[in-house]
């Protein structure tokens, strides 16, 4: 697999995050908990469910009863209700020691020597991804290694947002005025879907998050690529872009959008609403809302001529 | 009016006919708990099939990916007016029809304890509905932005803060639901006091029938949750026009605090919702088995214990907040504790058939439904509980298939056997229970084909409230079945509908006690008369007319 990697070869791209099948240990503690739960709830059903439907047929009313009649008046039984109590408070006593000790052992768990830390910040509909102890700031993308445990704070620029990518981690979020942590190990390298889980205005929905897990070296290359400052644009500059989109090693140092160093380097557009190719960019440029209605970027008014200017520019981003 | 000189002996009442605009005013100037009562069950209806309405566009919406049925904005504005109406104008006035109709009858009464507040408690809860619907046409405000509230019947701060929030459509939600919310504390309060005080002779507590016993209940819960909800509203009121900063966390304000505010209110509220149910199914269960309920006192003991429980596990909406591993698990634990109280009520209902002679009408149908989808709403509710396994279900589809089995599976399938219990009794027609069993059969197969595949879609990784999806993440074939579904669903409301005009127009006579029931309403007339009863009863144990109908076999030998 590092070998495929190392030549090029794209990553795997869990397309469906289906819970049960954890790729990492939060989600694999989770997905534990929630088998030893579903069998519980399992039996329990086909007991209930079949004493409740046996009930119903047994004792319906057939052609012929005598209407009259009436069955023999039971008005119950404290030896019966002494017992459907004291055997759900049983099976519940076991369920909350089981969820104490998962609970313990996700949220408590100490960071392990060499983890990898990073800054997860929620914005209205995208994701900022700072990584401190390297100096590179991304945006919609967490590239991990595939070696380490991944640490992360999390924290929200406006309003509250939530981490989730099913086959990592269940969801923890991400509010303004605090910060949260979580962390994710994923195992094998690979591309792992995610979205903002909790509602957060108009573009909720494309809110998405990946997380590129790569084979150590890797990720060291990436981080090195990622470091490296770009050059200027005259025509870049002069426009308002600047005001919200930073581009490392230019005067471009807007705080409100997505760091641009090294757009290129990313799969997809506007928080995962679109692919990365040349095409939408230049329509994503051109008209935001189209492609994300709602989106905080505006459509600028560029005329064919700085569009193309802005667009080379930003396919120089590598 | 016919109140002054109504004469004792109702075989020689002459009835004359009224013009349009005196049945008007007698509706709209009647402090009568069982024209009240109806009228919140009539306006209950109108709001469910308007957000039932709301829900088959977003349905729509979601059925295929990436379609354009509606924006965003429309699709946000819909779920918010969706939850709030199902939540606020549904199930709340349900609640209170129900009670105001069916307590004072149960109980002996001839009317509510304080039939003016009643009237007042209608009135206001209609205008705050209204106000809340006037925001499609008001919401803009001055500043032109947005229509109908768009930020989810929770309304999670900071997202209602101005900066987030601009125009008018937060405050109308505020204002509406606030409104609304002094309705139901009004209506609460009453069936408290009639409760405590207007019982006829005989009727002790331990006699009282178990729907007003759940009711009862169901009012304290009312009185202490909703005013926690209105202060917090009151909070972000002051926060929006007064510069203050409670949830504002620009100003370093607190968005966790409207979190607890609003789940303190939130978490009760569910069983507010479902408690009619509970009462409703511990009336007909019964009379459809034959049987009286089996272990009456465990189950009074059962809803107050669920009561109880239900006003400390309000954080179990917060397991992804960050709080520490102790609060989580502490609510993990009392969230887990309600199933053992709600799993003694599943047995003792099913204990109470066991044995009997089962008339499978319409109204029992719709018990047996509400027995088996609810079990599985607990069930799901277990699996919420256990905070682990909430951190990935939390906020995903998986939660939305849990609530619809709760309150759609639970709730309204246990309203549409109380509708079709009662009806006779409040219209003195009987509704055709042949359209009614295509109604339950048909709702059953929508029912499921919509909610079921929900819970997949949670495991497969979909968040709610998304307008819109990829194709290619494993949602479109569960979304296509579950908007499926809705058609079924829509045809068997529409067949309910009919069945009521129709069965208006030219239903059966049902005569005063069509079920053979045991509780007091079925003792007088069907529509009863305005003052109920001509004699007040009096009662020697919890079923008076098994006993007035077995005077060999009489409840009361047994009863202390």
């Amino acid at each position: 697999m590092a070998l495929l990697q190392a030549l090029g070869a794209p990553l795997p791209e869990h397309r469906i995050a289906n819970i049960f099948k954890p790729l990492a240990t939060p989600a694999q503690s989770e997905y534990h908990i929630a088998l030893l739960v579903l069998a519980i709830t399992g039996a329990i059903f086909v007991v209930v469910a079949g004493l409740i439907v046996y009930t119903i047929w047994r004792f319906r009313r057939k052609p012929g009863d005598d209407a009259k009649q009436e069955p023999p008046q039971v008005y119950g039984s404290n030896q019966i209700e002494v017992a459907w109590t004291v055997i759900p408070i049983l099976i519940v006593f076991v369920l909350i020691g089981v969820s104490a000790r998962v609970i313990a052992s996700v949220e408590n768990a100490s960071p392990p020597p060499g983890m990898l830390k990073v800054t997860l910040i929620g914005h209205q509909w995208w994701w900022e991804v700072r990584y401190p102890d390297y100096g590179i700031v991304t945006a919609n993308e967490i590239h991990v290694p595939s070696s380490t445990a991944t640490y992360l704070e999390l924290q929200s620029a406006d309003v509250i947002h939530s981490f989730w990518v099913p086959q990592l981690a269940g969801k923890t979020d991400l509010i303004p005025n605090r910060t949260n942590y979580a962390w994710i190990d994923p195992r094998e390298p690979g591309i792992y879907l995610g979205n903002c889980a909790e509602y957060c205005g108009t573009q909720h929905a494309n809110m998405l998050l990946r997380v590129v897990a790569q084979a150590p070296d890797d990720f060291k290359r990436w981080t090195i690529e990622q470091q490296k400052p770009a050059s200027g644009n005259a025509a870049f500059q002069s426009l308002s872009c600047v005001s919200c989109h930073t581009v490392k090693g230019t005067p471009a140092v807007g705080k409100f959008g997505p760091d641009l160093t090294h757009l290129m380097s990313r799969q997809t557009l506007a928080a995962g609403a679109i692919t990365n190719t040349p095409e939408n960019l230049r329509q994503w440029v051109k008209d935001p809302q189209a492609a994300k209605p709602g989106s905080l970027m505006p459509s600028l008014q560029l005329t064919d001529q700085e569009l193309g200017q802005v667009v080379s520019y930003l396919e120089s981003l590598q | 009016m016919a109140s002054i000189d109504y004469p004792l002996d109702r075989t020689h009442r002459t009835q004359r006919e009224f013009s349009f605009s005196e049945t008007l005013y007698r509706w709209v100037a009647t402090v009568d708990h069982k024209r009240l009562g109806l009228m919140y069950i009539v306006t209950a209806l109108i709001f469910l099939v308007i957000a039932g309405l709301m829900a088959s566009v977003m349905r729509l919406q979601l059925a295929f990916p990436n379609s354009h049925v509606v924006g965003p904005d429309t699709f946000n504005r819909l779920f918010t007016m969706h939850g709030t109406t199902m939540v606020f104008l549904v199930g709340m006035p349900f609640v209170a029809g129900l009670s105001n109709y069916l307590v004072p009858l149960m109980i002996g009464a001839r009317d509510m304890a304080f039939p003016r507040l009643n009237a007042f408690g209608f009135w206001i809860f209609l205008f705050g509905g209204l106000l809340l619907y006037f925001s499609y046409i008001g919401g803009g405000g001055l500043s032109g932005h947005g229509s109908a509230p768009d930020v989810g019947w929770f309304a999670y701060a900071p997202l209602t803060a101005k900066a987030f929030s601009r125009g008018a459509s937060t405050d109308f939600w505020i204002l509406g639901i606030l409104v609304a919310g002094i309705g139901s504390v009004a209506s609460a309060l009453n069936v408290i006091v009639t409760t405590v005080s207007m019982r006829c002779p005989g009727m002790t507590l331990t006699r009282m029938p178990m729907f007003v016993w759940v009711m009862l209940v169901d009012s304290w819960l009312i009185i202490i949750a909703i005013p926690p909800l209105t202060a917090a509203q009151i909070m972000l009121l002051i926060d929006r026009f007064l510069g203050g900063n409670f949830f504002n966390t620009q100003a370093g304000g607190s968005a966790v605090l409207w979190q607890h505010f609003f789940w303190i209110f939130g978490h009760p509220e569910v069983y507010i919702l479902i408690f009619p149910a509970f009462a409703i199914l511990s009336e007909v269960i019964p009379i459809f088995s034959r049987k009286p309920i089996f272990g009456r006192p465990a189950m009074v003991g059962a809803v107050v214990a669920i009561g109880f429980i239900s006003l400390g596990v309000w954080a179990h909406h917060m397991f992804a907040v960050g709080m520490t591993s102790w609060s989580n698990t502490f609510f993990a634990a009392s969230s887990m504790l309600v199933g053992i109280p709600t799993g003694i009520k599943i047995f003792n209902w099913t204990a109470t058939m066991y044995g009997g002679k089962l008339r499978l009408d319409t109204p029992m149908l719709f018990c047996c439904g509400f027995l088996l989808q609810f079990l599985v709403a607990g069930l799901t509710g277990i699996m919420l509980a256990v905070a682990p396994f909430d951190w990935q279900l939390h906020d995903s589809y998986f939660v939305v298939g849990h609530f619809h089995f709760t309150l759609i599976g639970g709730l309204v399938f246990g309203l549409f056997a109380g509708i079709y219990y009662w009806f006779p009794k409040a219209t003195g027609k009987m509704l055709c229970d042949k359209l009614g069993r295509w109604h339950f059969w048909l709702f059953v197969i929508g029912f499921e084909t919509t909610f079921v595949p929900m819970h997949f879609l949670g495991i497969l990784g979909m968040p709610r409230r998304i307008y819109t999806y990829a194709p290619d993440r494993g949602w479109d074939f569960w979304n296509l079945v579950s908007s499926l579904g809705v058609i079924v669903q829509a045809a068997a409301i529409a067949l309910f509908i009919w069945n009521v005009i129709d069965s208006l127009r030219s239903g059966e006579k049902a005569g005063d006690d069509p079920w053979d029931g045991w509780t007091l309403e079925w003792a007088t007339s069907s529509p009863p008369p305005e003052y109920n009863f001509e004699k007040l009863p009096v009662v020697r144990s919890s079923r008076p007319l098994w006993d007035l109908k077995h005077p060999h076999d009489p409840d009361w030998k047994f009863e202390q």
